[in-house]
Parts: C-alpha cells; sequence; structure tokens
C-alpha cells in the first residue's frame, strides 16, 4: 500500500514542479526535508526512549497483567458470546491495555493472538473466512483509537515550536472516548439487530 | 478542566508508573535503561520511513501540488464542515500512519503546532488509527475475507473521532 501511495507522492510531486516549471525549488525542498527529517529524529529520541523507558517499568513490574485482570466486567459486556473462561479473552484485555497505554509493540503480537484464538473457538458450524461478532467488535474498538497518552504528538508539537505541546492531551482524550463510544455503542447495535432479525 | 487533564496526565502517568513499579519491588532504573535503549532503536529503525515520507511531502508542497489539491478540495471541504488542508490528511490517515504524520508536520511547519489547524491536525491524529492497515493485518492472519460490518463500523467512529477533534478544539480556540 505504502509503495504505491509513496511511489505516487514523489511522482506527482516531480511532474507537478515540472508542469509549474519549479523543478530548482523542488530539488531544494526535497533536501530541506530530507535534513528536517533527520533534526525531528533527533528531538524525538529523547522523548520516545524516555516514555519506552518508562514504560518498560511498567511492564516488568506486571502492570498490564495487573490492568488485563480488573478488564473483566468490561470485556463481559463488551464480548457477551466469550464465556467466562474462553482462552481469547486474555490476549484481548492485554491488547487493549496496551493500546491504551501506547504500547504498540505489544498490542499487535497480543492482537494477532486474540484472532487467532477467536478464530480457532468460533461456533464450528460457521463459515471460516467471514468474521465472528466478536472479532467484529474487538477490530472495530482496536480500530476506535484507545490510547490515552499520545506521546510522540507531544514532541513532535515541541520540535515545531509548540509554546504548549501538551495542551492537546485533554482534547485527544475526549476525542479518543467520543470515538471509541461510537465504536462500542454501533457494535451493540449490530448484535441487537442481529438477535432482533434472529427472533 | 481540559486543560488540567492536560497538564497533568503526563506527570501522573509517569508517578503511577513509577511507584507501580517500587511497590512491586522492581529494580526501576535498570528497567527503565532497558526500555529506553529499545526506544532508541525504534526511533533509529522509523528515521529512514521518516526521511522518504517527508521528503515525499516536501516536494509534493514545494511543487504547488499540495496547494492546488487545497483549492480543488474547497467545495467538498465546506460541504464536510472540514477545513480544506485536513483532508488530505483525513484520507492518508486511513492508509498509513507514516505518510500521514509527513502531511501534518508539513501543517505545522506552515501554520504552526498552536493555530487551529495544527490543534485539530494533533488531536485527530491522536483519536484515529489506520483502518484499512488494521483490518488488512488483523483479518488476513487469520484469512477472513467477508468482513461483514467492520468497515462501516470503524469509518463511523474514526468519522466521531475526527468530528470531536474539530469541534473541540473550534470551540474552545
Amino acid at each position: 500500500m505504502l509503495n504505491y501511495l509513496w511511489g505516487a507522492m514523489i511522482l506527482t510531486g516531480m511532474l507537478w514542479g515540472l508542469v509549474n516549471n519549479n523543478l530548482e525549488a523542488v530539488t531544494q525542498g526535497l533536501l530541506d526535508s530530507a535534513a528536517e527529517a533527520v533534526t525531528l529524529s533527533l528531538t524525538m529520541a529523547g522523548v520516545l526512549s524516555f516514555w519506552s523507558g518508562i514504560l518498560e517499568v511498567g511492564n516488568q513490574a506486571g502492570l498490564i497483567e495487573w490492568l488485563s485482570g480488573r478488564m473483566s466486567p468490561v470485556l463481559t459486556f463488551l464480548f457477551p458470546q466469550l464465556g467466562k473462561d474462553h482462552p481469547a479473552r486474555r490476549p484481548i484485555a492485554v491488547n487493549i491495555i496496551a493500546n491504551m497505554l501506547g504500547l504498540g509493540m505489544a498490542a499487535t503480537p497480543a492482537g494477532l493472538e486474540a484472532m487467532k484464538l477467536l478464530q480457532k473457538g468460533r461456533d464450528p458450524g460457521s463459515d471460516p473466512n467471514s468474521a465472528s461478532d466478536a472479532m467484529c467488535t474487538f477490530l472495530i474498538i482496536n480500530i476506535s483509537s484507545l490510547q490515552l497518552v499520545p506521546v510522540s504528538m507531544i514532541a513532535y508539537r515541541s520540535q515545531y515550536g509548540s509554546a504548549d505541546p501538551a495542551a492537546i492531551l485533554g482534547f485527544a482524550l475526549i476525542a479518543t472516548g467520543c470515538s471509541t463510544l461510537t465504536a462500542v455503542v454501533f457494535c451493540k447495535l449490530m448484535e441487537f439487530g442481529k438477535a432482533v432479525a434472529g427472533k | 478542566m481540559i486543560q488540567w487533564v492536560s497538564r497533568m496526565l503526563v506527570p501522573l502517568t509517569v508517578s503511577y508508573i513509577v511507584g507501580f513499579g517500587i511497590l512491586s519491588k522492581r529494580p526501576v532504573f535498570d528497567d527503565f535503561l532497558a526500555g529506553a535503549k529499545e526506544g532508541i532503536r525504534t526511533v533509529a529503525g522509523i528515521l529512514p520511513t521518516l526521511i522518504g515520507l517527508m521528503t515525499a511531502v516536501g516536494v509534493l508542497r514545494v511543487s504547488g501540488f499540495l496547494d492546488a489539491l487545497g483549492s480543488a478540495l474547497e467545495v467538498p471541504a465546506m460541504w464536510l464542515h472540514l477545513p480544506a488542508p485536513l483532508i488530505p490528511l483525513t484520507l492518508v490517515r486511513l492508509i498509513s500512519n507514516s505518510a500521514a504524520t509527513g502531511l501534518m508536520l508539513d501543517i505545522f511547519s506552515r501554520y504552526g503546532p498552536d493555530s487551529f489547524l495544527g490543534m485539530a491536525a494533533s488531536v485527530m491524529m491522536s483519536s484515529t488509527e489506520t483502518v484499512f492497515y488494521c483490518i488488512s493485518i488483523y483479518f488476513g492472519s487469520v484469512h477472513i475475507t467477508k468482513t461483514r460490518y467492520v468497515l462501516p463500523g470503524a469509518l463511523l467512529s474514526t468519522a466521531a473521532g475526527i468530528a470531536a477533534s474539530i469541534y473541540l478544539v473550534f470551540f474552545t480556540n
């Protein structure tokens, strides 16, 4: 996907520069942007490393496990199809918690494992190529964005001279809440619709 | 209230996690160092991506393409109540996180991160996900081809996140 997108971006820019006869500026812009990327990642290195360090402290202390344990009532509400001891419940909880903390590296493997277990434990009679209700809910909630503290955003903003880089955190929290709430309501409505149609 | 949350979130999270580590009797500084090392590796890992995409966005901007795209999008933008410079960002956001970051940084350098557009772009990027990428890796991993209501649900929640971002920033500025 990115291969086509990137190729198209470069070629469109070059072609557009040629048509508008400002290829010199395009060359300069190319060199400037490349240098800008390096400066940016130097700033990012500080903030992101600090944050990964902090998250590793939490990770080693068993924070993810501990928080996942408290997720049980939420999981029962979100995934009524999965029994109390369904094996997919654990990786789902870990995925949600890791996403909330912004631990993408821990979230994705747990998410993939959850998908695998949901696929394995599904109704034997159902079409194996079609997403189950639990898979739909899991993925929609996952995509609704759960991250509580968008740390790299603070780094980007401070690099570009923001007077108050953290000022967006409160807004981001509310906006993330809105998108996740929408996702939950949507999934519940779809389940409800299916239950009504089944009767 | 929102500002208070913004100010408190980082200190609270950091103290909570470090406190949790100390109470669990962990060597917190050693753990921190291990994580920070990993962080440096992550940043070094994304540097090539950043260079590739920032130059691509830079070329698009300097050539005048982004401006032309912006004016071409004025009408649909008005219709959607979205500021025109945010439309390319919204569309790319659905496909690629890093390409969207490149576009967002371009908005930062043109309008400033504290401008309405800069704030709206920051909040929007923080409250949405790469919809198509996530669907393809998660469903691809278990060979699901019939995605049922996942795409409409994901797009609806993304739209809610974007709308909330723009209205929140708009009404508090």
